[in-house]
């Protein structure tokens, strides 16, 4: 039996067949996938906001930021066996759901969650094999770490695999 | 902002100002729809994001929403978001002998333009009572109406949030149609700046401590 393991607003988790893995309702939040094709072991994270320089918490919850989301979970797939040099990735998300009249920079946090993960992703040599991002629709995604596709579904614009 | 700080007294505020805006805000949409509309007494949560996106029946629930930024002293976000079908009969309400049609993607200006002006409305009476409760001076941004997932919709408010902390503070006000009580017809989100909350008890007199 194969299950689909979740991931959460700000979560980071690993996945290996025969298991998929899925995170729901991203909006201006991103879905960063990173994959072993070889080793076939992934990881997903669902991040909110680029850079942890933002954070004004005492403590820092990695998986809310670019950055950090990007690097622990990079740091987790080593640590479980895969091959950095043979990491590759996708990414999904970023929609602005709103569009307002007078953009303040809030408004502009799915381009720049995306902007963010693709610096993150090339400071660390990964390179990006597809995405799905920007737009005005929610988006559900789920990896199969078998055949590295990558499901998106919203409600607006359909299904499509990447 | 620190969670800890808060008692049961400030719950009671927040609750307060749900009840007294959302109390508002269903006179008004009662009005507009020539029916008895009521409303049910406010919750306040100090929730995770995760739960939030339960309130209205999960991440991936697709609802009709109408999103605003409050300005001023007491900066938030505000949403009222009802199941689509219940925006779909609530516009057919509104827009007389027209068949409404919100999902799929065909929604037609007209009927955008209809929710658009609901959730402006109803979240101005919203407002103004919250300000004149408060002595706050609170004004709304232009409003903004998406149909969509749930999660996504609701992850838009919380940025603010998000850099300060992993739970937030929903005031969370539901409507009924006053002959089926069991039929929640929309909510009422009020997320408050972590900043606003000290302003907000600030004002009306029962401080945080320091």
């Amino acid at each position: 039996m194969s299950e689909i393991i979740k991931v959460g607003i700000a979560d980071i988790n690993l996945v290996s067949p025969p298991n998929t893995i899925r995170t729901t309702g991203l909006g201006s939040c991103v879905g960063v996938i990173l994959f072993d094709q070889v080793k076939k072991i992934a990881g997903m994270a669902h991040i909110m906001l680029p850079d942890s320089s933002l954070s004004k918490t005492p403590t820092l919850n990695e998986g809310k930021y670019a950055d950090t989301a990007i690097k622990s979970l990079y740091d987790m797939l080593i640590k479980s066996g895969a091959n950095g040099k043979g990491l590759k990735a996708k990414i999904a998300g970023g929609a602005q759901m709103f569009k307002f009249t007078s953009g303040s920079e809030m408004m502009r946090i799915g381009p720049r969650n995306v902007e963010r993960v693709k610096e993150e992703l090339s400071a660390l040599k990964i390179p990006l094999l597809a995405s799905d991002v920007g737009g005005s629709s929610g988006r559900t995604i789920e990896f199969n770490p078998e055949n590295t596709l990558l499901t998106i579904k919203t409600v607006n614009a359909g299904t499509k695999v990447i | 902002m620190d969670f800890l700080k808060i008692k049961p007294i400030h719950l009671d505020v927040l609750r307060e100002i749900g009840n007294i805006g959302a109390g508002h805000a269903a006179t008004a949409l009662s009005t507009m729809l020539n029916k008895a509309v009521d409303m049910k007494v406010p919750s306040v949560n100090v929730i995770s994001f995760e739960e939030i996106s339960e309130m209205v029946g999960g991440a991936e629930n697709v609802v009709a929403s109408v999103f605003l930024r409050i300005v001023g002293d007491a900066p938030g976000c505000m949403f009222f978001m009802l199941p689509v079908e219940q925006a779909e009969q609530l516009l057919e309400d509104l827009l007389v002998g027209q068949t409404v049609n919100l999902s799929n993607g065909d929604e037609s200006d007209i009927a955008l333009s209809a929710l658009q002006e609901v959730g402006n409305i109803l979240s101005g009476s919203y407002l103004t009572s919250f300000s004149d409760f408060t002595g706050l001076n609170l004004q709304p941004s232009v409003p903004a109406t998406s149909i969509d997932m749930a999660g996504a919709i609701l992850s838009f408010g919380l940025f603010e949030i998000s850099a300060v902390s992993d739970y937030a503070i929903v005031i969370d006000t539901a409507f009924t149609d006053i002959e089926r009580q069991d039929e929640v017809k929309g909510h009422f989100f009020l997320l408050p700046d972590p900043l606003s909350f000290s302003k907000i008890f600030h004002a009306l007199g029962v401080p945080l401590d320091e």
